[in-house]
């Protein structure tokens, strides 16, 4: 592998360039996507790209998100390889065609700067746009930095490709935190990631004249159901392929690409979960926690869905106490991500205490402080039934 | 072969075979069919279908049958014209690799719930952006597939299930867009109006349309015999009567000169075409009859003003 | 490169092809004919095979085909080139637009009956 470690090149990118780079990489065919802050720096290298020849694909303007996403699905069901990006507001406009894109098994990939859902309309950070749209048959998963948003892509898009997969998948990078923060970021070859995707092999194209068929008929109630079990094996698959993909990919990079990272947990007492860039600034709680002689964790999911059930469970089964930081609210109910993880530990015989918070909502910084109290709050067991929030004005 | 008359084109499809077939479930009577066979025999090359969520798509497609002979794709109720958009970015990313070796033309099918209300921007957004496929739109004046509601193309009177005749109300107030005129606004190449009694009109328009590039648009009026109220068997002597009345006039704008392709020698009565049916009955009382009247006043100064338009963009130079 | 088998009916999750996507025109199977009261009775003696009726029929259940030696039709003339047969009843809805628009009369719709075996 050293031939490969010789072509890679490590530069300051903001985690929109670095995704346009892997864009650049994966050579989509066709892209279409309308900007929206903090997306629009995707959008506009990628175009620069296609303007100076670099890439060989056909950017669309659309009018609107929901023309993005129609033009991407339909472009995908003709056999070519298809890629968009979005936000918050343009990802709600998705909403219309995201079950139809899945329905349809068509491998669409898209990024999503992650930024607050309207109203009151706001630009900056969390994760209400893509826990919007968790339950619609896309596969999620949520970048840390820049580097990992970059190589997300590609575990996308081969991902999605796969034979015993076939459902489309986004690729989320935190608004403005990361699409706008500048960072080292480790490029690997051109030729060798463009290979490890490869070119599409389409399983269905509308060009195929001697077979022509007939693609997105309505079903009534004697087929319907079983198109949708379909989809959720799916997705069982694709827990699996994850994997798999992943090995391929370590062989590249050298890194490993499991369900979630674990950050001193195998031996903790108490751990927190929490996604994206927010992993990064807790890390820095868990070090210095540690020098104190503290025994605490963290454990940072990547997939989001399919979630692992299974396997975060095996990896929180020994701790005394948990705390889920959520980056949206799910109103009326338990906050998306600590439902999921309460749902996982639900098999074991002895209930691990939990404790949801709900933090940096539109943009709200968190600090390095504000984790270490939340790991002060679970180790003296100051755990409650209810949501707490972290940095709100009472 | 060169297609003059109906029985040319009958020869050209029986060469052809078909690219719709029978085993649909159209109401009995529905002339879409129509619309179909001779809009889609008028290509040279093969032909891509995308479909808007509609009468055509949901009784051309209830699974596992599927009236299609040819590919055919549906996305949602709003987004023919973009889909439409993906396909032929799809086509021209393919055939630069070399990878299609096939000439294609690709077309649109929306009623007009998906062409006039729902899915307007995004025609709108494909036409401008100068994507090369033909959209066709079939006009039955509301969204008839799911029974009949009111839709921007429903003509001033009618009662439909959202704005239905009643004792303080004689169905639609408003007079219904004029999309030719809208789309016509997108610097295209050829807009054009057809009926579906006219065989010849449509194919030559079609024909045309297919041998340009660029954004095309075919406006259809296709009379329903479920939800106006009429026959079945009446579907065809209805769309000739909105044409021999002015109602629907059939003409074209190509590159901004109009031409009106038939200009009836004496115009009938409206009254003619809303007595046959059940959806205008209502305007046939003392009370309601003035807007008959208003009607007619409408028909005959737009079809002046078609005229006109006719005259200017090819006599002095105008443009639309 | 599609391979999109046919669907068996009832066929369950595991069998059926993924994402709903079906062959071209499987509709051939689904008999419309079996709607229709009305039935149109065809006279080719007094057909011109002015070709209104094939393009106009909704199910496209008037076949036809090109006849170089020609058919017998309207006063006796012979009738070349593309010509229409039997109406196909498989697929007849009996909807009548055929009798309404034919120049000449040679179609006419009757009622139909069917016997159903109880």
């Amino acid at each position: 592998m050293s031939k490969v470690m010789t072509k890679t090149k490590r530069v300051p990118l903001t985690g929109a360039e670095a995704v346009a780079e892997a864009m650049r990489q994966i050579k989509p065919d066709v892209v279409a996507a309308y900007p929206i802050t903090p997306q629009t720096p995707i959008v506009e290298i990628f175009s620069k790209f296609a303007a100076d020849g670099i890439v060989d694909t056909e950017v669309v303007t659309p009018e609107s998100e929901h023309s993005a996403i129609s033009i991407v699905t339909a472009a995908s069901a003709s056999g070519v390889r298809a890629m968009s990006a979005s936000a918050s507001q343009g990802l709600a406009l998705m909403v219309e065609v995201l079950p139809a894109t899945s329905g349809l098994r068509l491998p669409v990939v898209m990024a999503i700067a992650n930024r607050a859902l309207s109203a009151p309309i706001n630009i900056h950070c969390d994760h209400s746009d893509m826990m919007a749209v968790r339950d619609l048959g896309w596969i999620e998963i949520f970048s840390e930095n820049a580097q990992e948003a970059y190589e997300n892509m590609f575990l996308a898009v081969k991902l999605s490709e796969h034979p015993d997969v076939l459902l489309p998948s986004m690729v989320g990078l935190d608004g403005f935190i990361i699409s706008h923060g500048v960072e080292v970021v480790e490029i690997f070859d051109d030729e060798v990631m463009h290979n490890f995707v490869g070119d599409r092999k389409p399983h269905l194209s509308l060009f195929d004249f001697e077979n022509p068929i007939t693609v997105g008929p309505l079903q009534l109630t004697d087929y319907y159901f079983e198109t949708k079990r379909q989809e959720q094996e799916a997705m069982k698959k694709a827990l699996k392929v994850y994997l798999e993909v992943g090995k391929e990919l370590t062989k590249i990079t050298g890194k490993d690409y499991p369900y979630f990272e674990k950050y001193y947990l195998d031996d903790a007492e108490v751990a927190i979960v929490v996604m994206s860039s927010t992993a990064g600034t807790a890390k820095d709680a868990v070090d210095e926690l540690r020098k104190e002689g503290k025994k605490v964790g963290l454990l940072k999911p990547k997939l989001y869905r399919p979630f692992p059930y299974d396997e975060i469970r095996e990896a929180l089964k020994n701790l005394k106490a948990i705390g889920v930081l959520d980056r949206a609210y799910s109103f009326g109910a338990n906050a998306p991500l600590y439902t999921d993880i309460r749902n996982a530990l639900y098999e074991l015989d002895k209930r691990i205490p939990i404790q949801s918070y709900i933090f940096g909502l539109g943009g709200r910084d968190i600090f390095k402080h504000q984790i270490k109290d939340v790991f002060n709050e679970l180790l003296l067991g100051k755990i409650t039934k209810e949501e707490k929030c972290i940095g709100l004005r009472e | 072969m060169e297609v003059k008359t109906i029985r040319d084109l009958a020869q050209l499809q029986t060469e052809q075979g078909l690219k719709f077939v029978a085993g649909h479930r159209m109401c009995a009577g529905c002339g879409i069919s129509s619309i179909l066979r001779t809009v889609l025999s008028a290509s040279k090359k093969k032909v891509v279908v995308v479909n808007a969520t509609g009468c055509l798509e949901v009784v051309s497609t209830i699974y596992p049958f599927t009236a299609w002979n040819t590919p055919w794709l549906h996305v949602t109720f709003v987004n023919a014209g973009s889909a439409a958009a993906g396909v032929e970015t799809a086509y021209r990313a393919l055939k630069k690799k070399g990878i299609l070796k096939e000439e294609v033309d690709i077309v649109a099918f929306g009623g007009d719930g998906g062409t006039y209300d729902i899915g307007i921007q995004a025609i709108s957004g494909a036409f401008e952006r100068g994507h090369n496929f033909l959209y066709v739109c079939y006009d039955n004046e509301g969204y008839m597939n799911t029974g009949h509601q009111r839709s921007g193309a429903t003509p001033f009177g009618a009662s439909s299930t959202t704005q239905p005749a009643g004792k303080v109300s004689f169905g639609k107030k408003e007079w219904r867009k004029d999309l030719v005129k809208i789309i016509a606004g997108h610097n295209i190449p050829y807009v054009a109006q057809s009926n579906v009694y006219n065989t010849m009109d449509m194919f030559k328009k079609a024909q045309k349309a297919f041998e340009i590039e660029g954004p095309k648009f075919l406006n259809v009026l296709m009379p329903c015999t479920t939800n106006w109220g009429f026959p079945e068997n009446l579907t065809m002597k209805i769309s000739r009567l909105a044409t021999e009345t002015n109602f629907w006039p059939l003409f074209e704008i190509e590159r901004g000169v109009l031409t009106v392709n038939v200009k009836p020698k004496e115009r009938k009565n409206i009254e003619e075409f809303l007595k046959l049916q059940g959806r205008f009955k209502h305007l046939f009382t003392e009370e309601n009859k003035k807007y008959i009247e208003e009607m007619q006043k409408k028909i005959d100064e737009d079809f002046e003003n078609l005229l006109k338009l006719e005259k200017v963009t090819h006599e002095e130079g105008v443009r639309i | 490169m599609n391979k999109v088998n046919k669907v068996k009916t009832g066929a369950g999750w595991k069998e059926l092809p993924i994402g709903g996507t079906l062959p071209a025109a499987s509709a051939l199977d689904y008999k419309t004919g079996a709607w229709r009261s009305f039935v149109p009775k065809f006279d080719p003696n007094q057909c011109t095979h002015c070709m209104i009726c094939v393009h106009y029929c909704p199910v496209m259940a008037i076949p036809t085909k090109i006849d170089e030696n020609g058919v017998k039709g309207w006063k006796d003339k012979i009738y070349k080139g593309v010509i229409r047969l039997e109406t196909n009843l498989d697929y007849c809805t009996g909807c009548g637009v055929c009798a309404e628009e034919c120049p000449t009369g040679a179609i006419k719709m009757e009622r139909e009956t069917w016997e159903v075996k109880l």
